[in-house]
């Protein structure tokens, strides 16, 4: 009897912090090494379609993205819900992918030029119209390697 | 017994640590981009485009997509999930069939001389085509060749395709190539010619 008595007698030592601060440091690690910055704010709703035969982009540096969707809820009052391009942070038209496309050809340095790619994220709705739109652009402007953005689909 | 030496109060630290971990978790997004590579065509001006050279009606695999995102294959509706089979069939001609693609002798690294398809896939889709359709036919085309590439590679190699080295590589690609040419769209229904 005198074992349990003697329990409840004594006080619980606080629990001990100091391992937390490492517990949310290795966290921090994972997040830091697992994740990438976002590049812009999205304007524009994406679903990206899904694929089998994808390709990673290696090169953050030499990609360059251009968005297609509708437009979110709060931007709908004044660009109403037909799909848009996206460029940097801005609604853009056709008309801006050569622009677009040669001051992103000027931050890079010369010898990576060649290697840029511009990486499509369209929305899986939108039509093609807009899309051979693009790549009727991106063709002028000689930015013919292209990637379309999509989801990994499991193998059927 | 010596004289302890204060500790260092270490209860801030998983603040700081908490805080940068937020920090990060708002900032920056899990998905690695990944995306279907292709490359366009070279610009021609529409005003100087020569006679396209013409290719045998054989050698061409023709797939349409229209407004409802149906799929008209060599003439025919078919399934998107029958694309990927009809199109290696095409690209391969295992048995060499009248109406499928003509070979061409060619010199080629490792292989020694090999008959090489002359099929071109071309793809044509309307205005109003979902992209989520025209990207999954896209998709369907490339897995064709890359699951040829990949059939060879095993058989001539003994490896899958992605660990051979660069020049086997090329040889595969040369043998299989990935022709895969995309016309203007039409306003209109394409389903018609």
């Amino acid at each position: 009897m005198s074992k349990f008595r003697k329990k409840g007698g004594k006080e619980l030592p606080p629990i001990s912090t100091a391992s937390l601060p490492d517990i949310v440091f290795m966290l921090l690690f994972f997040f830091m090494v697992s994740t990438t910055m976002r590049e812009v704010t999205y304007k524009v709703q994406i679903h990206l379609p899904e694929a089998t035969e994808l390709s990673k982009l290696e090169k953050k540096s030499l990609v360059s993205y251009i968005y297609v969707g509708e437009p979110l809820r709060q931007y709908q009052k004044t660009f109403g819900v037909a799909p848009r391009i996206q460029l940097n942070d801005e609604f853009a038209t056709v008309d801006d992918i050569q622009d677009y496309v040669t001051a992103e050809r000027e931050a890079r340095a010369e010898e990576e030029r060649p290697l840029m790619i511009t990486s499509l994220k369209v929305d899986e709705n939108t039509k093609m119209g807009i899309v051979n739109d693009i790549k009727q652009e991106l063709r002028k402007a000689a930015a013919l390697h292209i990637n379309y953005s999509s989801r990994k689909r499991a193998e059927r | 017994m010596a004289k302890k030496t204060p500790e260092v109060p270490a209860s801030s630290l998983a603040d700081i640590a908490f805080m940068l971990l937020i920090f990060f978790l708002v900032t920056t997004t899990m998905d690695v981009d990944s995306g279907l590579e292709r490359r366009l065509p070279q610009w021609v001006d529409p005003d100087q485009i020569d006679e396209t050279p013409q290719i045998n009606e054989r050698n061409i695999f023709v797939v349409l997509v229209n407004r409802n995102n149906d799929l008209l294959v060599e003439g025919e509706y078919i399934n998107i999930d029958e694309l990927r089979d009809r199109a290696k069939e095409f690209m391969a001609n295992p048995t060499n069939a009248e109406n499928l693609p003509e070979k061409e002798p060619k010199e080629i690294a490792y292989f020694g001389e090999t008959m090489v398809t002359k099929g071109v896939i071309s793809l044509r889709n309307d205005l109003d085509t979902r992209y989520g359709t025209y990207l999954a036919v896209q998709n369907e085309l490339v897995a064709a060749i890359n699951e040829l590439r990949d059939e060879l590679a095993r058989e001539h190699f003994g490896k899958p395709y992605d660990e051979l080295e660069e020049d086997q590589q090329s040889a595969i690609r040369d043998i299989y190539p990935q022709k895969i040419s995309e016309a203007e769209p039409k306003g209109k229904n394409v389903g018609g010619n």
